[in-house]
């Protein structure tokens, strides 16, 4: 903790003068359009407010308007980054919604799907939090290189790099290309030798580790209390993974351990993403070798006007952010009446304001950049 | 986690006067929920978070619901003097559903890791009162989402602690996801193909609809 | 020693610098334009329409069933039925579309539109150079514009068009050779009266 400067200017009527500042949204470091308003003490941190909005298209009314659907291509474009979890947690919901079974080649195919996205998030993580913390484009560049090479195989598998539009209800879009399983465990023998580059890059570096030590501290009964949830929660010691919690999908048969960090700081924040990269790999060596043959859609699931029972279905997913939940109330007509998204970026920033204040300004930045958020959810 | 009769009997045990309601769920996701009255909402909260056994202290997702006013139109058999014969005719009798806004929380327990329970709290009506008490001070995770709500529903959440706009801007007056709401035409907007599109159409059928 | 850490890091981009010169693993780009990423056989952009035969506006395979404007999540889509109807493969008379429209600066490339087509007659291009100068009128593609023949498509997806055409010969041939077996066969003998 970093104490307030001992003299402070007293403006005219005697109360301390404080700095406002608008770390706009037009910022290279704040993730997107985001705002913070912060009150600055010299260089501390005295308040903070999170601002956002300005990437609201209240995506939850178009999705009144489409049918269930044509809100796919719509989910791809929440947390732009990951797009086929965001399709799996919508399917998975609506799927609990209208009584939809999934196929075990469809299950395997998912999960591998969903575990590359997770590489391909932390990889930009780690990336943009170097590039934030003044490493300009060096270790993001190595973790987009290797990113590249995964957009890869989504595009040969589906057509778009990042808005997949792949999952269906009851299933997924199409077969696997003949091929795309050797590639894919290539870039998996491959993949550790890339993490472990990055390490020696980073890890053991003095500015990294000054920059991050101790900064951002998250006490375990806060983060739980504030929803946090996703990496950020685990760094604070609370074992809560999804995937093990409700074992959705066929995660029940993969054998992989869940990091969880000391201290609740940066550097664990970053090092647990580290760490789950490599759990991501075992669960993908597992599922590559046991994909089984067989049909990848329920022979149920209608394409066109699928329209459920009247009710409402509440589903989730461990995604690489945190954790991706859909509302659904159908009305039994071929629209959602209600569509939900409960977005982990946007609940993740509820104590950003706890773990800056007190820190400077440098600091705001760095915590900011290790919650991870994408503005395309907070927004939706 | 135990069925949702046997803990809606400890809430009522727990807490003196509340009152819940079982809300079954049509679809074959068999998540019913729990809607309580909005006074003694802020402590059935408590007790849901603090008890040893339930320890739901994780508030995942905080939804707002609109339900506007329905007109159901049902057939009741009902016995009426027909030329001087009591017989039981059908009649088609109209049956109004009541207005109201809902916030509908999801809660899961992160120290038991079962879940989920749903509670739903209902404001009276519509137009004027359409306060709710606030659970923030329970979760601290309902802080933005309650937000969310009043920005985009129009529910007032007492007891929160900064409850002002958070996805609009705050000088925007209307609240957008009531399946009332009509969008404001009034801004500038370029002209998008969209309109040439249609002007071009029509030339096609100078009658004027097309066959 | 203090600053190890960084020394490190140095050694492993100095490790990457000079092995981008020799090594084809580190060197992961291309100098775009003059040299192009082989196209990829899935990928999707923007959607056009396939024609058999020569002539584009005779041989479309669209009937204008407008399933696809319907299924349209960004409604980019504009349909007009034509009044008059033309033969198709068959031999049968079709529908066809009098106007049908693609607003490219909203269609966002999600492949719906190409999965829920009954008649296998729209489908996603690769073309992503469409930059005009024009915003409004150059972005709104008509019939002719998307009108693509079907080796076009053959040469994009060559696994999907094959299995396709595979497909609408059958068709095809079974029509002709129906049509064949009706024009041989001898007339029935007239009814006697009384018949219903």
């Amino acid at each position: 903790m970093i104490a307030p400067s001992a003299t402070l200017e007293l403006g005219e009527s005697g109360e301390p003068q404080l700095l406002e500042v608008s770390l706009g949204p037009q910022h290279p470091s704040t993730h997107g359009v985001f705002r913070m308003d912060v009150s600055l003490d010299g260089e501390t941190v005295v308040k903070l407010k999170p601002v956002f909005g300005y990437l609201h298209r209240n995506h939850e009314k178009i999705a009144e308007k489409c049918s269930y659907l044509g809100s796919i291509p719509y989910t791809d474009r929440l947390d732009y980054i990951c797009s086929l979890t965001n399709n799996w947690a919508y399917a998975m919901t609506v799927e609990k919604l209208a009584g939809l079974g999934v196929p075990e080649r469809a299950e395997y195919i998912r999960v591998i799907l969903s575990e590359l996205t997770r590489l391909i998030n932390h990889s930009a993580l780690a990336g943009f939090l170097l590039q934030d913390m003044g490493a300009l484009g060096t270790p993001l560049m190595y973790a987009f290189r290797e990113r590249e090479k995964i957009l890869d195989l989504f595009e040969s598998l589906t057509g778009a790099r990042m808005m997949c539009n792949y999952m269906r209800f009851g299933g997924c879009r199409c077969d696997l290309p003949p091929g795309w399983i050797e590639q894919t465990k290539n870039l998996v023998a491959n993949f550790p030798k890339f993490l472990d580059e990055f390490e020696s890059l980073l890890t053991g570096n003095e500015i990294l580790r000054a920059r991050t030590e101790g900064v951002g501290v998250l006490t375990p009964q806060l983060a739980v209390n504030a929803g946090v949830t996703g990496p950020m929660l685990r760094a604070t010691g609370v074992n809560y993974d999804i995937r093990k919690v409700d074992q959705y999908g066929v995660y029940g048969r993969f054998k992989f351990r869940v990091p969880l960090g000391e201290r609740g700081d940066v550097f664990d924040r970053y090092m647990i993403r580290i760490l789950e990269m490599r759990e991501s790999l075992k669960i993908l060596e597992q599922a590559l070798r046991d994909i089984p043959a067989g049909p990848i859609i329920d022979p149920k699931a209608k394409l066109r006007n699928l329209r459920p029972k009247a009710g409402e279905a509440y589903g989730r997913i461990e995604g690489p952010k945190g954790e991706l939940g859909f509302y659904l109330i159908s009305d039994g007509g071929p629209n959602p009446y209600r569509y939900r998204i409960r977005p982990p970026s946007l609940i993740n920033l509820t104590i950003l304001e706890d773990m800056c204040l007190g820190r400077t300004i440098a600091d705001a930045v760095v915590i900011l950049g290790s919650v991870d958020i994408v503005l395309g959810e907070v927004d939706r | 986690m135990e069925a949702l009769e046997q803990l809606k009997a400890r809430v009522e045990a727990a807490v003196p006067g509340a009152q819940a309601e079982i809300v079954p769920n049509g679809s074959p996701a068999n998540q019913p929920s729990l809607s309580l009255d909005c006074g003694h909402a802020r402590t059935v909260a408590e007790f849901l978070r603090d008890d040893p056994d339930l320890r739901f202290d994780y508030a995942s997702n905080v939804t707002g619901v609109d339900w506007p006013e329905k007109t159901i139109k049902e057939k009741i058999k009902v016995k009426k003097l027909v030329s001087g014969v009591e017989k039981e005719v059908e009649e088609v009798c109209e049956r109004k559903t009541p207005a109201y806004l809902e916030a509908v929380y999801h809660l899961y327990s992160m120290a038991r890791k079962h879940g989920p329970l749903i509670l739903r709290l209902r404001t009276e009506n519509r137009s004027d009162k359409v306060t709710l008490p606030s659970l923030t001070p329970v979760w601290r995770s309902c802080e933005f989402q309650e937000r969310e709500i009043f920005d985009l529903y129009g529910i007032i959440f007492e007891g929160h602690t900064d409850l002002r706009r958070i996805l609009m801007w705050p000088e925007f007056t209307d609240h957008p996801m009531r399946k009332d709401y009509v969008e404001p035409d009034d801004y500038e907007y370029e002209p998008t193909p969209h309109d040439d599109v249609l002007t071009r159409a029509r030339q096609h059928y100078p009658g004027g609809t097309p066959a | 020693m203090n600053g190890a850490g960084i020394i490190k890091g140095m050694i492993e981009t100095a490790r990457n610098f000079v092995g981008s010169y020799h090594d084809k693993a580190r060197l992961t780009t291309v100098q775009y334009p003059e040299e192009k990423l082989p196209p990829v056989e899935n990928a999707r952009t923007i959607p056009f329409l396939v024609f058999d035969g020569d002539e584009a506006m005779a041989g479309l395979r669209c009937t204008a069933c407008q399933i696809c404007e319907k299924e349209c999540p960004p409604q980019c889509i504009y349909i007009i039925k034509d009044p008059v109807k033309k033969p198709d493969y068959v031999g049968k008379m079709q529908i066809q579309p009098k106007v049908f429209d693609i607003d490219i600066s909203v269609c966002m490339s999600c492949g719906i539109c190409v999965e829920v087509c009954p008649f296998d007659a729209i489908k996603m291009d690769q073309v992503f150079e469409l930059s005009t100068k024009d915003r409004f009128g150059a972005l709104l593609l008509d019939k002719t514009q998307l009108a693509k023949p079907n080796d076009y498509f053959v040469k994009l997806h060559k696994t999907e068009a094959s299995e396709i055409d595979v497909r609408r010969d059958d068709e095809k041939r079974k029509a002709e050779a129906a049509a064949a077996a009706k024009a041989a066969a001898p007339k029935p003998p007239a009814a006697p009266g009384g018949a219903k």
